[in-house]
């Protein structure tokens, strides 16, 4: 666990970067810290590992105050990847990932070794392992770059925009990737991004910042989108918050109607769903069905772009086995929304 | 030419060793100075722009005064090597010392932050990773140094002491054209060799350098 103890931050000029933070980082999870620039997330980041001092306050790892132990000692037991990567230039990529254990005394065959499993692991073939960063693509880079920083095995990990430089694509392959292999690690994780939506979709937990370097919110995602604190964080996080907020829940408890009141529905002889009777009488796509582990998000988006206004489940050997009407979903949701609005009054 | 060169065989090659050894100990005295200054230069911040005016100013002084002016303060006798050897390390700490402290700032700052977090201490921290990413600038400066010597050296010959540049003066009394042209050639094979002899060593200690974007080749 990471706390920060009413933590400030004042630079030398009077301007304020963190204003009395107060937060918890639980341990195994991931915290993603956002905000606009200049709102105090990438100070707040760097007093974990003591690049920055706070001016009063405390921050304490696992209930122990950083401040009161050896600056690279404790670096050295904490991972970090930056925007960019921060390769060294002059070394192999193998020998870029043998560097913490390097630093911490291990030989250079035992701390290789282990670097080229790690390589393995962020999904960089032995080939790479004797290049240099230069001849790397950027996604490519950054992997070396998450490799790096868990090379010593840290139980702590900070990141401070580490997807920000690659292309979308990339990007998201990359998120893919990191949340895999958290779920192996289960890391403490203190991640700082500027984009709100990398924040909801990799974070186990949200600190938003705003200007000033004011904690404007912490919670879940999901209690971001549907509890936003004030108008500053509803609209950070978008227009469209109600409905990625349904990316949270499944489909599970959607009430479904029998098949055969999709009357345009075209079923093969397994009974699995094939498409939509249109009027000039061809078959018009399906355009994706979803099972009850899927997200109401999908359930919605299909009840809005079938040409019948219906979404299509179907059961785990394919076959339809019921429908949902979007008016049908629109009641559904409504009765959700009240529930939990009586829920939290509660 | 080569009837001159077998005949003065002995002159010739004493020329050449003093040449070399004129030019390129002041080399190694100048970049071992060079190496604490620039770090200083880029340690202390301040010091920075004092030092590269002081540099400026120092390779500034033709080579001739400095020649002349040296044995005034240093007591020598006028015409002894050693005002050749200390003149040409002046210059060579001039030129070095600033292109270490380039070298040394031109590290991007997301390495050595990297390095830092990872948990570098400052003096493994210029050792492992500053030294040695500013290596291919800081060769580049040594490259300009040892061929400006190398040219520089035969001005010496006007006190007295200036390797192949004796055998301008001897060309020039005896109205006779092969010692001149002997001492050319070998001056720029002397250069050529000297700056191979470092792009060589660059290579070998700098292998990375060559998939740098605009690095040094």
């Amino acid at each position: 666990m990471i706390t920060f103890d009413d933590v400030v931050k004042v630079y030398p000029g009077g301007s304020t970067a963190v204003d009395h933070l107060s937060i918890e980082l639980p341990t195994g999870k991931m915290t993603v810290l956002v905000g606009p620039s200049g709102c105090g997330k990438t100070t707040s980041l760097r007093m974990i590992n003591r690049m920055v001092t706070p001016t009063s306050g405390r921050v304490l790892i696992d209930g122990q105050d950083v401040a009161s132990q050896d600056e690279a000692l404790l670096r050295r037991g904490i991972g970090y990847v930056i925007q960019h990567a921060g390769l060294f230039p002059h070394r192999t990529v193998l020998d870029n990932v043998a560097t913490v254990p390097m630093l911490l005394g291990r030989t250079r065959r035992e701390a290789r070794k282990a670097a080229l499993e790690l390589l393995e692991r962020v999904g960089l073939s032995e080939d790479f392992a004797k290049r240099y960063p230069a001849q790397l693509s950027g996604g490519q880079q950054q992997r070396v770059g998450v490799a790096r920083a868990l090379a010593a095995d840290p139980p702590v990990m900070l990141m401070d925009e580490p997807f920000s430089a690659v292309d979308p694509v990339v990007r998201e392959q990359l998120h893919r990737e990191f949340l895999r292999l958290q779920q192996d690690l289960g890391k403490t994780i203190a991640m700082v991004t500027h984009d709100i939506d990398e924040a909801i979709k990799l974070g186990d937990m949200v600190a938003v910042f705003r200007q000033g370097g004011h904690l404007a919110q912490f919670g879940t995602p999901q209690q971001l989108l549907e509890e936003p604190a004030d108008e500053f964080v509803a609209e950070f996080v978008g227009r469209d918050r109600g409905l990625r907020s349904l990316s949270f829940d499944t489909a599970a408890k959607v009430p479904v109607r029998p098949v055969a009141e999709a009357a345009d529905l075209v079923l093969d002889d397994a009974g699995r769903p094939e498409g939509w009777r249109t009027v000039g009488g061809t078959t018009a796509a399906t355009g994706g069905v979803f099972t009850v582990s899927d997200t109401l998000r999908l359930v919605t988006d299909l009840a809005i772009s079938s040409p019948a206004g219906i979404a299509v489940r179907v059961g785990p050997d394919g076959k339809a086995d019921g429908i949902v009407r979007h008016h049908d979903l629109v009641d559904y949701l409504a009765a959700r929304r009240e529930d939990r609005a009586a829920e939290s009054r509660a | 030419m080569i009837q001159y060169l077998t005949n003065n065989s002995a002159t010739v090659l004493a020329a050449l060793q003093q040449h070399i050894m004129l030019a390129l100990l002041p080399v190694l005295i100048g970049f071992a100075a060079a190496l604490p200054i620039g770090y200083l230069g880029v340690r202390f911040p301040w010091l920075y722009h004092p030092l590269i005016n002081t540099c400026g100013v120092l390779y500034s002084i033709p080579s001739l005064a400095l020649f002349l002016f040296l044995p005034v303060i240093l007591g020598t006798k006028v015409l002894s090597p050693v005002n050749i050897v200390v003149a040409l390390s002046i210059y060579t700490v001039a030129l070095l010392a600033r292109t270490v402290a380039d070298g040394l700032r031109s590290v991007d700052t997301t390495v050595t932050q990297a390095a830092t977090a990872m948990g570098y201490r400052r003096t493994r921290l210029l050792l492992d990773v500053e030294l040695p990413v500013a290596m291919p600038v800081i060769l580049a400066g040594l490259r300009v140094a040892t061929v400006s010597n190398i040219s520089l050296v035969s001005v010496g010959t006007l006190i007295g002491v200036g390797g192949l540049g004796q055998l301008f003066t001897r060309g020039f009394q005896l109205f006779y054209m092969e010692p001149i042209l002997i001492g050319i050639i070998l001056s720029v094979l002397l250069a050529g060799l000297a700056d191979l002899i470092i792009v060589l060593i660059q290579r070998a200690v700098t292998p990375w350098a060559r998939f740098q974007r605009g690095g040094a080749a």
